[in-house]
């Protein structure tokens, strides 16, 4: 496989192009689960903390370059070794963002659909309280680091493996 | 003996990107964080027990218990707020 299985980058990305790459050239290949998350331009009063809810015109995503991409490889092999999937990708930005721009894409390949969305699933578990990303928002109140959520660790939790008290 | 510290997100904003720090020999990840926090501010509010601040040793995720030698990379940060 020339397509490497992770990328940490400033430039956006093109989800159909990927999938077609992921599949290319695998007749065994069945399924296909994508996850694409995307910049919100809202956070409900409450979320993540917040006292009210809160306008974000921007986010900046900050990372441990170097460890990112080793610890998703290592998620990656994780979700090889527990589901039958065939081949995997995730691509995750870094840098400024905006509302309506993609962040993360997770894609997935096996050959019957069980596998592919649960592996999917998993590593977007995975990666939400594993790997060293760091979110900055900008409201009208000024730019604040996100708070990590409980609720995450608790995903992760629900595949057996405990996060670390990742939300402390 | 020599490592390499290094902060990120608020903590690096409060501590700088990280610097050399010298030890007298080998330890464990806390009690680096000890040392950090007996040198006064800023980093003994931001390192604070009790305070959510994640570590990892070499890149990879690592306890308070996880033995840290020479050349070390050793990285204090937030909880990670990715995907």
């Amino acid at each position: 496989m020339t397509q490497p299985r992770v990328s940490i980058q400033t430039a956006d990305f093109d989800l159909g192009a990927e999938v077609a790459a992921l599949r290319a050239g695998d007749p065994g290949v069945g399924a296909v689960a994508a996850f694409v998350g995307t910049v919100r331009d809202r956070n409900p009063a409450g979320y993540q903390g917040a006292a009210a809810a809160g306008q974000v015109s921007a986010m900046e995503l900050e990372h441990y370059p170097g460890m990112t991409e080793r610890s998703i490889e290592a998620m990656i092999d994780a979700a090889m070794g527990r589901f039958d999937i065939r081949a995997a990708r995730v691509i995750h930005r870094v840098g400024l963002l905006q509302p309506l721009d993609q962040i993360v894409l997770v894609a997935v390949t096996s050959a019957h659909r069980g596998a592919a969305f649960q592996a999917c699933e998993f590593l977007m578990d995975y990666l939400k309280t594993q790997a060293p990303f760091w979110k900055k928002e900008t409201t009208p109140e000024g730019a604040h680091w996100v708070d990590a959520r409980v609720s995450d660790d608790a995903a992760l939790q629900r595949w057996g493996i405990e996060a670390g008290g990742n939300a402390g | 003996m020599k490592i390499q510290l290094r902060y990120f997100a608020s903590l690096r904003e409060a501590l700088g990107p990280g610097e050399a720090m010298e030890l007298p020999g080998p330890t464990t990840v806390g009690a680096v964080r000890d040392a950090l926090i007996a040198r006064g501010e800023p980093h003994a509010s931001v390192l604070a027990r009790g305070r959510a601040v994640r570590t990892a040793l070499d890149q990879v995720m690592a306890a308070e218990s996880a033995p840290v030698g020479e050349g070390a990379e050793l990285a204090f940060f937030p909880p990670v707020t990715g995907g």
